[in-house]
């Protein structure tokens, strides 16, 4: 027999009230496509996918030539200085995880863990201050010019060197994803199961081995999701990049000139921003940035479930 | 056959064991490395900024930073007037009704989409949803835009939270005939209230450091806000728009608000992990 279900008015108007305030965060969520689709909606009508890849940004208005937007040179930016970020972050995050996760002594993990995450705690506008008064001229002084000297033959890393760069915005991204890379990274090591480990070291494996041949392998698309959530998380960063990138509208070569990101822009210029379309120019930077980060974090999310379901059906290659 | 015998490990792979054990331990030193380098030089500057005016004296007498630090304190208090209930509420959904089923999917996925969107972009919906609208930055528009960073993330830890409540509890008191809301309530709130206040609390600590979002809602002021369609002062601003100024004077001011910052920000991040570990669920 079953228990007729009957659901008193409180109760189902509770529910009813919970549900009310989830649903005002898909609402939310709605309203912001919505809203940043519609602000923007004159700028792709003028300039379609120029807009895109036209790498002219010119809002000035003159009476002989009409503004033009053109997002080329920030889409450039962000992406540059964000994949430059990922190479710095990607071996010392993958470094520390493996080390916390695998080879410290048990007592140094959670110290060590709590400073890392630490790192994530501090504000970004901190950083850019830091970024601004000490890292800049640290490496300006010291690291850019070693690795012209000695890099300078590729274009990448050719002369003249300028403080306030895409090298200095790549490095202290980098140093703001370290703790996201890690904790994630953290959590897929630990979601290997110890079998893995013992089989490697039963076969006279050292530990070295047996992270390469048995623990990483099998943590391998979990530690690809790790890695694009650190680079959505870079992709949007906006305060210490803004600071230290030096606010180029210009599409250079060398990582040592200025350059500008989406996100920087949008901080920059808002209040310069005098007319409708200059405005409505900078909200479809918004919501480009929002779609780029939107697919990064989707693929990110993908293959961390896709490894986490594999760790759980206790299947593997 | 003989007792197998057990030589060490030589040749290159006793070398290569060595040499990344110490790379991936140089690696982590690396990250704290530039932990203390920036702790360091914050404490290092912000403390001999430290004086009576700084906490006393609003931004137009270029003395202190006082409208700043109250204005953050109203940005935040704003946000989690409907941050904290919203937010709670739907994690309490997401845990007790949602676990399954169409609605709870798309709500979890929702809140996902607007964890991971940067705050910039939010910062952006604000502009064009109030400020647009209204033609005015104000502290409200300021307000709104850091609620919306803030719902994700207590929703998210609460329903982890509530999660973590083990449902023999809940069947115990159903099976004496209490209601599910008072369930929900009375069993499930208060056994989780450590977690779901640790929350909290770490949401007003990321929410208290964003500047993109208000660069472009808030807008900043120099002297202590009088009405909320106005735009108001937060720390975070103040520290830019020092940091990017050309006074000296102002610089070390803003490493002082840098320092208050971080002092807040790492202070009540350990007071949501003692009060986790005080907790009667993470036992």
């Amino acid at each position: 027999m079953k228990p007729k279900r009957f659901s008193l008015p409180p109760d189902s108007l509770f529910k009813w009230i919970l549900a009310t305030a989830g649903l005002f965060i898909v609402m939310i969520v709605g309203l912001m496509i919505a809203v940043m689709a519609i602000e923007s909606w004159p700028v792709f009508q003028q300039f379609g996918l120029q807009f895109i890849y036209g790498g002219d940004w010119n809002p000035s208005e003159n009476a002989d030539r009409p503004p033009t937007f053109g997002a080329l040179p920030f889409i450039y930016g962000t992406v540059v200085s964000s994949i430059l970020a990922l190479i710095i972050a990607v071996p010392l995050g993958l470094g520390t995880a493996i080390f916390l996760n695998e080879l410290a002594p048990r007592f140094l993990r959670t110290p060590i863990s709590f400073l890392v995450e630490l790192l994530a705690a501090i504000p970004s506008v901190v950083y850019g201050m830091w970024g601004l008064f000490y890292l800049v001229p640290f490496l300006h002084d010291h690291i850019m010019p070693f690795l012209s000297d000695t890099l300078g033959f590729i274009p990448l890393f050719a002369p003249p060197i300028r403080g306030f760069s895409m090298f200095s915005a790549g490095v202290i991204l980098a140093i703001m994803i370290l703790p996201f890379i890690t904790a994630v990274a953290r959590e897929v090591l630990a979601a290997v199961p110890n079998s893995q480990r013992e089989a490697a070291l039963a076969l006279s494996a050292t530990k070295w081995d047996m992270i390469k041949k048995a623990v990483i392998p099998y943590g391998r698309s979990g530690i690809v999701g790790a890695v694009m959530l650190g680079w959505g998380r870079a992709l949007g960063e906006t305060m210490a990049v803004t600071m230290v990138i030096g606010n180029s509208h210009f599409i250079k070569t060398s990582l040592f000139q200025a350059g500008y990101t989406m996100a920087s822009v949008i901080a920059n210029e808002i209040r310069e921003a005098t007319y409708p379309l200059y405005v409505e120019a900078l909200i479809a930077i918004g919501l480009l940035l929002f779609a780029v980060t939107f697919i990064v974090n989707g693929l990110a999310r993908l293959l961390i479930i896709r490894m986490s379901k594999v760790s759980m059906g206790g299947q593997n290659e | 056959m003989s007792s197998p015998r057990f030589k060490r490990v030589r040749g290159s792979r006793y070398w290569v064991n060595h040499i990344m054990h110490a790379l991936c331990m140089l690696a982590t030193l690396a990250g704290i490395s530039s932990l203390f380098l920036i702790l360091g030089f914050l404490v290092i500057q912000g403390v001999g900024a430290f004086n009576w005016d700084l906490f006393t004296q609003p931004e137009s007498s270029g003395l202190g930073i006082s409208n700043g630090i109250i204005g953050t304190i109203e940005l935040v208090a704003l946000a989690s007037l409907l941050g904290v209930p919203i937010g709670v509420m739907s994690g309490l959904f997401l845990s007790e009704y949602g676990r399954r089923g169409r609605f709870g999917n798309i709500l979890r996925f929702f809140t996902d989409i607007l964890n991971s969107t940067p705050s910039i972009v939010v910062g952006v919906f604000g502009f064009a949803f109030i400020v647009v609208n209204t033609h005015h930055f104000s502290a409200l528009a300021g307000a709104f835009t850091l609620m919306v960073l803030m719902i994700p993330i207590i929703t998210r830890s609460t329903e982890e939270i509530a999660l973590l409540v083990p449902n023999s509890l809940r069947e115990a008191a159903l099976a004496l005939g209490v209601r599910q809301w008072k369930v929900i309530l009375f069993i499930v709130m208060k056994t989780a209230r450590a977690g779901i206040i640790t929350g909290i609390l770490l949401s007003v600590a990321r929410v208290a450091g964003e500047t993109a979002p208000l660069v472009l809602t808030a807008l900043g002021n120099l002297w202590p806000n009088r009405s909320l369609t106005e735009p108001i002062a937060a720390l975070p601003l103040e520290i830019y728009n020092f940091a990017t100024g050309p006074d000296p004077k102002l610089w070390s001011q803003a490493w002082a608000a840098c320092l208050i910052l971080v002092l807040f920000v790492t202070l009540t991040s350990l007071l949501a992990r003692l009060s986790t570990r005080r907790s009667t669920l993470r036992k």
